[in-house]
């Protein structure tokens, strides 16, 4: 696609002997939801990792709008636009929803000795995008801790948006949720997306990444298995691909069809 | 903090009570235990103890632990422990000493010298902590042991072999900075209470107290500045992100390594600070000063909320956490107790405060 914000081609990782990624090309557009499948070990979590900065590709290259670009830190490439959300690392409990939203990107007011954190405006501007998540905060000054799981995923999402940015990537972001919970946050996804932000889904959960997913890619032992658009594909399909085939259908035989 | 409520109440959450309001504040439980020790020194100590005298009499070495406790409190919160403040106040006591005595240095050199030099050190204990990923309990307690032996063998360099610095007063004499680092401050103003017969004079007209103890003042100045930095500051943001999760807080754009050098630097300055004073107002020094101040500081910081773990507490709790230290120690001399008593109660009141911060833990972070 000629459109796409971040291109990924030919991605390669090795870790001394070890070859995590053998060659992955991925993309992803303003307004999708590309989800990104696969087993534990598929290599997901590397790619991701790559993509936001963390490591640096061994062979490959990433286009951002077109441009080649080669991120040296996570920091760059939250720069460029590109943020993650992580499945556990998101939030700090100890702070409040506001010190979390801001952690990083204070707003001040004042001039410098005297330069202060806005603690009025960053509570305003919280509540406010809390709300548009369908989020009713008691207080901006409530601790994160008390918030549940899809609540906190909710907090660092509605945080990356609100900090412009134009790819989310998200990391498992339903893995431990229950069901309540992960509607929620599909929701949220939904809503991001509608907004024209390319959106990233990983996620080993085939029904989760049919919910909400535009094009679906598959990862298997480091490599690609081929990317399919919504309502070409079922999930059983889906679902034997990530598992890698034969092994999985006898096991499903054994399950009655339920995995 | 702003209490605004939203248009659309969620029907699930009850509203808040003031004293679960108040349980969220780490600084409470010291708060608490500075009300529960005076009731305590009001029932069993002679009058004497809560006279203005009395009073600044307690306060004096309440607020020389809070200088350090203060540091040790924001370091706590950005997630590390510092166990060499204690030598480190012997040795900057020595460099500071050796600065005006065998150096001849004014104060506005020596002053800025020694912080700057127990910085240098601070960053060198930040550096081997946030670079080799050691717990920070270790690596400072090798620099308890370090900068403790450095200051003997220095000191008897600087002597000769003895392991007292004696001179300094003589040295700094007419110096015009002694006043702000030494003494009581304010003279005037109490000469002039005592005159129109507000507070307590001798015989001969001379007020009984004659002024505020300079440490008084700046541990307050100290509490106020860091209570800002913390609340009221992006940097304090950063230092409580810092020690809440250093992952996550890295992952979102805080400068965790630095902020965490800078808070080793602080302590360390905080621990020159009392040295200087200490060693203005006793116009010398010698190779014990400062010891198991660590540990009294750590004490101070936790009763006054901090977790051991990190992000959060206060240095408001870290400051009534060493008056309650204080008026114990001076306090227990104004009653019959066995003044050793002290020691079973320090501990006694460390155990207290760490159920109590933990259980605030939890109930902040919603954990069951």
């Amino acid at each position: 696609m000629s459109d796409a914000i971040v291109h990924m081609e030919n991605i390669e990782k090795r870790f001394g002997p070890v070859i995590a990624l053998a060659g992955v090309s991925f993309d992803v557009s303003a307004g999708e939801c590309h989800c990104l499948l696969g087993d534990n070990g598929a290599g997901k979590s590397t790619f991701i990792k790559t993509m936001s900065g963390v490591y640096k590709p061994s062979a490959g290259s990433i286009l951002f709008e077109g441009k080649e670009m080669n991120f040296d830190s996570p920091r760059d490439s939250m720069e460029a636009g590109i943020a993650t959300v992580y499945q556990d690392l998101a939030m700090i409990p100890l702070m409040s929803v506001t010190r979390n939203f801001w952690m990083g990107r204070e707003p001040t007011k004042g001039k410098g000795l005297f330069k202060r954190f806005d603690i009025d405006r960053a509570n305003e501007i919280t509540m406010a995008e809390m709300q548009k998540m369908g989020i009713n905060l008691r207080a901006p000054d409530q601790a994160v801790g008390t918030l549940s799981g899809g609540e906190r995923q909710t907090v660092a999402i509605a945080r990356a948006v609100y900090f412009g940015a134009k790819v989310l990537i998200l990391d498992e972001p339903t893995s431990a949720l229950g069901v309540r919970q992960t509607s929620n946050v599909l929701a949220t996804v939904a809503r991001v997306r509608n907004q024209g932000i390319g959106v990233v889904f990983i996620t080993h959960n085939v029904r989760h990444a049919l919910a909400v997913g535009d094009r679906f890619t598959v990862l298997n032992r480091g490599k690609t298995l081929g990317t399919a658009t919504k309502g070409n594909i079922t999930a059983e399909e889906l679902q034997d691909l990530m598992a890698g085939g034969q092994e999985m259908a006898t096991l499903e035989g054994s399950l009655g069809g339920t995995v | 903090m702003s209490t605004k409520s939203t248009d659309t109440v969620d029907e699930r959450i009850g509203s808040e009570s003031l004293l679960s309001r108040l349980m969220k504040r780490p600084e409470l439980g010291a708060i608490a235990g500075v009300i529960l020790v005076t009731i305590f020194f009001l029932i069993t100590a002679d009058s004497a103890m809560f006279t203005l005298s009395g009073v600044l009499n307690f306060l004096t070495p309440s607020s020389q632990l809070a200088i350090l406790a203060i540091g040790a409190a924001m370091l706590m919160i950005g997630g590390e422990f510092d166990l060499s403040i204690g030598s480190m106040v012997a040795l900057a006591g020595l460099f500071f000493s050796v600065a005006v005595v065998n150096f001849g240095m004014p104060l506005f050199m020596a002053i800025p010298a020694t912080l700057a030099f127990a910085a240098a050190v601070g960053s060198i204990n930040g550096q081997i902590v946030v670079r080799t990923g050691l717990p920070s309990f270790i690596v400072t307690l090798a620099f308890l042991f370090i900068l403790r032996g450095l200051s003997l063998v220095g000191l008897k360099l600087a002597t000769g072999g003895s392991t007292q610095l004696r001179g300094v007063r003589e040295a700094v004499e007419g110096d015009f900075l002694v006043p702000f680092f030494s003494g009581d401050a304010f003279p005037g103003f109490f000469a002039w209470l005592a005159s129109i017969g507000w507070i307590e004079t001798f015989k001969n007209g001379v007020p009984k107290v004659t002024g505020i103890p300079v440490e008084i003042l700046w541990s307050i100045a100290l509490v106020v500045l860091a209570t800002y930095v913390l609340l009221r500051t992006p940097v304090g943001n950063w230092i409580f992100a810092s020690g809440g999760d250093p992952e996550a807080a890295s992952n979102s754009g805080v400068p965790v390594k630095k902020v965490k050098i800078s808070l080793f630097m602080l302590t360390a300055a905080c621990a020159a600070l009392l040295a200087i004073i200490q060693v203005l107002d006793a116009g010398s020094t010698d190779a014990r000063r400062g010891f198991q101040k660590e540990f009294e500081a750590i004490i101070a910081a936790v009763i006054g909320g901090c977790l051991l773990t990190g992000g959060y507490g206060s240095a408001i709790g870290a400051f009534f956490g060493s008056i309650i230290f204080g008026m114990v120690v001076i306090g227990l001399t104004y009653t019959d107790f066995d003044q050793d008593w002290f020691q079973v109660f320090l501990g006694g009141m460390l155990l207290l405060a760490v159920i109590f911060n933990n259980m605030i833990r939890k109930r902040v972070t919603g954990e069951r």
